[in-house]
């Protein structure tokens, strides 16, 4: 049996406020800065890749978020609200560090996470069969959490996380631990969530989970946000990649090719010049290049990132070579 | 700002900490250590009943004082005779008289060399003559027994009264001075049970979020309400568990004593009925007993649960249990010695400072039968139960959430660590 884990409809991005919006934020820890300013903006019904390197700020700003942490500066609305723990029951959240009761049932974990966001306890309990059910952990329902294999844990943490259907679900480093299986079902399970109108944000420093699954990302370097928007604009950052294949190796065409252009065989590589392919083109047809074969490669989302999370990094460690990186 | 369409919003403080309370409160009666909380209590009885039964058997076997008779043959029968006759109207004023030697005429016996030696069991030795007796002992013992040796010795010599009237015997039940003693040792008794009470439940409260810290599931508490919240819940869940073992050891020592008929079979003063009818009378005592319990429990509870929010582990709960349990003996030590100081500042500091006041103030309910200061003190101490928690919780807070980048925790996992409140929700 299927259970429906959300009861929203897909929200009008344009007329709702964005579900998260945080300006500003800093954290600092016994003088070290955490995090040094984070903007972000996650619109209603979005599925929002928060990206960085291990130690990028990434889990200090969701509990900043979260109201679990204040932050030193800046402001934070979730759900329009600017104290978090104002909209808990709106929220569901699986930490990075996962945590259940080892002596209790697997349904009563479900259940107890849904009564922390004000579901009542008997319904709780319903629904946290019905959802175990519904992932094939059925049989383990009356099982102590100690008695569970470290997957159907994060299961039945995740499951507790959305049994009171919450409209923004907050996942920090949601495959951390997972295998490849329990990682596809849980893609699957989050875009079933933004389908039914559930802003989901989540953490990772597994960039395919993001190219996967996310219209928006922000990236996390240094503390600070050096990119956040559409991860199409994010592979935009780098320009696209030139593979030429020519007849002739010398002419009068290679004046038309960047200096940057790199030569491996009788392949030239170089990047997409600004003025775009159609002049370059001309220029190496008229300089009879004699081309076999041309391709332009967009850049991935994984090369995007190590560029803007690798610059921001370096920038960081520029401006302020004592400060440690955070968290 | 509220957006439309959003149901819900955020459980209250309260409904949020009947949900942790609710949790740790089944946890705990379904968990072996509720078995041990209510075992704990036996431990201190039979301990203190073997000790105490293991020091009377000694104190009757090695300690019967007896006063040696070192003169001459005619002499010795003398003082025993007078000593036969005048011990059971003596009573136990003056300790076993017997023969240590008959001495022959112009011998002289060296008494002080024989107590020196400790020759014997003597605790005295009286040696001379009945007319000229001369007493050889401690100097305290000297001041206990100069009058009965002296009066012995004027029997001896027939100086004593030839008869003694009979005395008419009227026994009461009670006297204001017995009255006085008695409610002290119900007031002590009280105090005991208060303090032994709390201090079974405090390595409990010191370890009450070691699970949550070692199962990481602070931060899921944490995302979702208020630390405000967890903090109230684990004190009064606590206080639940407490009040439901308080209940079976009431019920089953009162089926006991009460239904099984056991009361012949206690020892004398192990009743009820040996205990003097406490000022407020015994209703009220146990009530207050039990108002005082909590309040006591809530003001303690308090700090333990903010000094044991500080341990990542049970090894650092242990580490800090030691300090905790001295300040409770030394809260305990306190009210137990402003007893003794009724109406004096003493006694009014140990019932205005709020940690001594509840074991103050029941003591007070055994002393005296005035209601309106219990009245006073409880709301006195109801005030220090709302700035405690609410400090409490809030130190609570910020140590159990207190985060950091992870290396900078590792190198502090210390005792240091602790004091700082590091080494939590750090990742």
């Amino acid at each position: 049996m299927q259970t429906e884990l959300g009861d929203h409809r897909p929200a009008d991005n344009h007329t709702n406020p964005p579900a998260i919006e945080a300006r500003g934020l800093v954290k600092r820890f016994d003088g070290t800065l955490a995090v040094a300013g984070v903007d972000l903006t996650v619109p209603q019904g979005a599925i929002y890749g928060i990206l960085g390197p291990n130690g990028a700020g990434k889990t200090t700003t969701l509990r900043m978020l979260l109201g679990i942490i204040d932050p030193d500066q800046g402001t934070r609305r979730m759900l329009g609200h600017e104290r978090p723990h104002d909209v808990a029951r709106l929220i569901g959240y699986l930490p990075e560090e996962r945590g259940l009761y080892p002596s209790m049932k697997a349904y009563e974990a479900i259940a107890f996470m849904g009564a922390l966001r004000g579901l009542p306890l008997k319904e709780g309990r319903e629904r946290g069969r019905e959802l175990l059910e519904a992932h094939g952990l059925g049989h383990a329902a009356e099982r102590q959490i100690r008695q569970l294999s470290k997957g159907m844990a994060q299961t039945v943490q995740l499951l507790g996380t959305l049994v009171h259907k919450p409209k923004l679900v907050v996942l920090d480093e949601p495959f951390s631990g997972l295998d490849a299986l329990n990682q596809g079902k849980l893609e699957q399970m989050i875009r079933r969530l933004a389908d039914e109108g559930t802003t989901v944000i989540f953490s990772t420093h597994v960039i395919a989970h993001a190219e996967r699954l996310c219209e928006q990302i922000a990236i996390i370097a240094g503390g600070k946000v050096p990119f956040a928007g559409p991860v199409d604009e994010a592979r935009d950052r780098i320009p696209a990649q030139v593979r030429l294949e020519t007849a002739h190796a010398d002419g009068p065409w290679r004046a038309a090719l960047p200096a940057a252009a790199r030569h491996e065989g009788n392949f030239w590589y170089f990047d997409l010049p600004d003025t775009g392919i159609e002049p370059l083109l001309r220029a190496l047809i008229e300089g009879e290049a004699g081309i076999l074969s041309l391709s332009i490669e967009r850049a991935g989302l994984h090369d995007a990132f190590v560029a803007i999370a690798g610059e921001a990094a370096a920038r960081a460690l520029d401006a302020s070579p004592e400060e440690g990186e955070g968290q | 700002m509220s957006q439309s369409g959003i149901r819900g919003g955020r459980l209250s403080t309260v409904q949020a900490a009947f949900v942790v309370a609710r949790r740790d409160f089944v946890a705990i009666l379904l968990s072996r250590t509720f078995i041990f909380f209510l075992l704990g209590p036996l431990f201190p009885l039979i301990v203190g009943g073997l000790a105490g039964g293991i020091g009377e058997q000694v104190q009757q076997e090695a300690a019967q004082p007896e006063i040696g008779i070192a003169m001459q043959g005619a002499d010795v029968d003398r003082m025993l005779a007078a000593y036969d006759q005048l011990a059971p109207r003596i009573g136990p004023a003056i300790p076993r008289m017997v023969e240590l030697r008959r001495l022959s005429p112009g011998e002289t016996f060296d008494a002080r060399s024989v107590l020196e030696h400790a020759q014997g069991d003597m605790a005295a030795i009286v040696t001379g003559t009945p007319a000229s007796p001369e007493l050889t002992a401690t100097q305290e013992r000297l001041e206990w027994w100069k009058g009965p040796v002296g009066l012995i010795s004027a029997q001896a010599l027939q100086r004593g009264p030839i008869d003694f009237p009979p005395v008419k015997l009227a026994s009461v039940a009670t006297s204001g001075a017995k009255e006085k003693r008695g409610r002290v040792a119900t007031a002590q008794v009280g105090q005991t049970v208060l303090f032994l009470l709390i201090m079974l439940l405090a390595g409990m409260v010191l370890s009450n979020l070691v699970e949550e810290k070692a199962n990481k599931i602070i931060e899921v508490l944490a995302a979702a309400i208020p630390m405000d919240a967890v903090f109230l819940g684990k004190l009064f869940a606590m206080l639940a568990v407490s009040l439901v073992g308080i209940t079976v050891w009431a019920t089953v020592i009162g089926g006991l004593v009460g239904l099984a008929g056991m009361q012949d079979t206690l020892p004398a003063g192990m009743s009820l009925a040996d205990l003097p009818t406490p000022g407020v009378g015994w209703p009220l005592f146990f009530l207050l007993g039990v108002i005082y319990f909590a309040m006591g429990y809530l003001l303690l509870g308090s700090i333990f649960l903010s000094i044991g929010s500080m341990a990542a582990t049970v090894r650092e709960v242990q580490t800090l249990s030691m300090p905790v349990t001295m300040l409770q003996v030394l809260i305990f030590f306190f009210s137990a010695y402003a007893l003794t100081q009724t109406g004096k500042p003493m006694e009014l500091a140990a019932i205005a400072f709020p940690l001594s006041s509840p074991f103050a103030m029941l003591a007070r309910a055994a002393t005296d039968d005035a209601l309106w200061p219990h009245l006073a003190a409880l709301t006195w101490q109801a005030i220090a139960v709302a700035i405690f928690v609410k400090v409490g919780s809030a130190l609570f807070r910020k140590r159990v959430m207190k985060s950091g980048p992870q290396h900078g925790v590792k190198k502090r996992r210390g005792l240091l660590a602790i004091l700082n409140g590091r080494g939590t929700l750090a990742s």
